[in-house]
């Protein structure tokens, strides 16, 4: 019954996280905004910030709080949207998205106060940072746990792989890595710009506990993080998603990688989610 | 840390390599949440002491530079003082851009050493010499730069940078044997240049292991009646604009380093010269922009005209 009502928030929370999505994104205007990555994680990220992770929703620097860090950073949209649900980021402020002088640029840049703990979009350093604050979690004998998204893509990276094999070398049973496997990248598939396949393979052999699944399914991505816990190494999550998740008119279609979202797509767009 | 003539002589016989490594043992005695990271080069950098006495502040990264930045980064959002280490080309260059994300952009406090830079590791090649790193670091914005001139003043920068709260990049030159340029305890402050010898003809500003070339420059300089004035500048970002100012003075002012006339101590001090209204012309003295065969650390420097003899020579002619 609990995993009925658990599953039920974070399905409302990811819904609440795809308005957010399409909210800064029109007000985005011309300068455009990274529609598709954010619509992949878009479930993932609700799962994390709805229930998964230890988080104090009066105090974003809470010192005990599961740490979140977006690697593939343009896909910012998706973790403003959560962190207006957790009341971090306010809904005034998300029409901010990419305006001169915001916070809420088409990166994230470090802003406690807002929960973003992270400047992150220059891609392929994230997990670095996160085996830093693993680390640190096992040093100072705190109980928190790091959660990291990488792109696909984002594993054409080298320094992905250097912090790949780095991980399990400190034995961090508290880092979770979820790579968002969407198929594309900025200028076309995996398969035409750089093959990424058997990524399950390639993260098992250096030595992380891995698991592929449904990045969509939140009562998939709920199970693997309850049953998770106890497993005593890093744990890479190969999440099977479709870029631009949600609206028919994005999904599985690079062109809203980055992209315009005018005001008639918007509506199109806020009918399907409301009819879903 | 002990500053006695015994440890001065010490540190300087072992080089300012190792004598980093002490320094970080003695650091760790008294600052509790420091972390001292490496990439496979804890014996190239004195740390073997470390390791053992300090496992739970030290960490090897292996032989990954970008991974290494980005862990300390980690560590220092969770407030660990952390100093990062390795050969000056990986330390700065290799993993630039997670420098400018991370330590730069993101601000996060790290103090990096990169040891064996300029010209020490010359048998090995301009693999392992490194005349690039402040040219690159300088334009990182919020990262304080300083190139100690001898053995104690590495201890110096150490701990004052540990001590900060910027991030900063210490630039280890020299090798083992380096000179002593001080022989008893002295203040050090970040973004202070030191006068170590007056003077009213000229000025040479100098860093690292050319401010004892330049001292001995100076002084034949003085007997052919060309008065010089030398100038420390172990911090070159911030460069201590007044020194620059007071040495407008001068007839000429000349700029040591072991590093690329582009973008080191010399380009510092002439893109503040620039700003002034009137100011001497000067002489850039450094490696000229160029990739040289390789060599002893010796050879290397008199190739490059970075021995006092050639300095001298330099100098006149730019006089005369």
């Amino acid at each position: 019954m609990e995993k009925n009502e658990n599953i039920k928030k974070i399905e409302n929370f990811a819904l609440a996280v795809r308005k957010n999505i399409l909210e800064m994104a029109v007000s985005a205007g011309a300068s455009s905004a990274h529609f598709g990555g954010a619509l992949s994680i878009t479930e993932i990220v609700s799962t994390l910030f709805a229930h998964q992770m230890k988080i104090d929703k009066k105090n974003p620097s809470w010192e005990e709080r599961d740490r979140f860090i977006l690697s593939k950073g343009h896909a910012c949209l998706a973790y403003y949207g959560a962190l207006c649900e957790i009341g971090y980021i306010s809904k005034q402020e998300l029409q901010t998205f990419e305006k001169n002088d915001t916070n809420l640029l088409g990166h994230p840049v470090i802003n406690r106060k807002l929960g973003i703990d992270f400047s992150n979009g220059s891609l392929g350093m994230g997990l670095s940072l996160g085996i830093g604050v693993a680390i640190s979690s096992k040093r100072k004998n705190k109980e928190f746990n790091v959660y990291v998204i990488v792109g696909d893509g984002e594993c054409n990276e080298g320094s992905v792989w250097e912090a790949a094999m780095a991980a399990p070398n400190f034995k961090l049973n508290n880092l979770y890595v979820i790579v968002d496997k969407n198929n594309f990248q900025q200028t076309g598939s995996n398969k035409e710009i750089m093959n990424v396949e058997n990524l399950k393979d390639k993260w098992s052999s250096f030595g992380w506990d891995t698991t592929e699944l449904n990045g969509h399914n939140i009562k998939e991505l709920y199970n693997y993080f309850q049953e998770s816990q106890k497993i005593m190494k890093p744990k890479a999550i190969i999440a099977n998603t479709v870029k631009g998740k949600g609206f028919s008119f994005s999904e599985n279609n690079n062109d809203w990688h980055h992209s315009v979202l005018t005001k008639s797509f918007y509506e199109k767009a806020l009918k399907e989610l409301l009819k879903n | 840390m002990d500053i006695s003539d015994r440890n001065i002589k010490m540190w300087s016989t072992i080089g300012s390599r190792a004598t980093f490594g002490l320094a970080a043992l003695e650091l760790a005695k008294e600052i509790d949440n420091l972390m001292v990271l490496t990439c496979d080069v804890s014996t190239s950098a004195g740390l073997d002491r470390f390791r053992k006495t300090y496992p739970n502040k030290y960490l090897d990264l292996g032989i990954a530079e970008q991974n290494m930045i980005g862990v300390a980064a980690g560590l220092a959002s969770e407030n660990f003082n952390v100093i990062t280490t390795t050969f000056a080309p990986f330390q700065s260059i290799r993993c630039c851009e997670q420098i400018k994300v991370n330590i730069g952009y993101m601000k996060q406090k790290v103090c990096m050493v990169g040891i064996a830079s300029g010209l020490a590791l010359g048998t090995l090649g301009f693999t392992h010499c490194c005349i690039e790193d402040v040219g690159i670091l300088r334009t990182i914005p919020g990262i304080t730069i300083i190139s100690p001139a001898d053995s104690l003043e590495t201890v110096k920068a150490i701990e004052a940078a540990v001590k900060s709260e910027n991030s900063s990049y210490i630039r280890l030159t020299g090798s083992s044997n380096n000179p002593i340029v001080y022989n008893k305890d002295y203040k050090f402050e970040i973004g202070k240049s030191i006068t170590l010898k007056e003077g009213k003809d000229i000025t040479i500003f100098c860093a690292g292991a050319m401010v004892y070339k330049s001292l001995e420059a100076a002084k034949i300089l003085d007997k052919k009646n060309i008065s010089t004035k030398v100038v420390n500048m172990h911090t070159i970002k911030p460069i201590d604009t007044n020194a620059i100012r007071d040495a407008c003075n001068s007839k000429l002012i000349v700029s040591i380093e072991e590093h690329n006339i582009i973008g080191g101590l010399g380009s510092a001090i002439a893109e503040y010269k620039s700003s002034l209204k009137e100011s001497p012309k000067q002489l850039i003295l450094g490696i000229k922009d160029t990739y040289s065969k390789g060599g002893s650390y010796k050879f290397l420097e008199e190739k490059h005209r970075l021995i006092p003899e050639k300095i001298v020579e330099d100098i006149v002619k730019k006089i005369d």
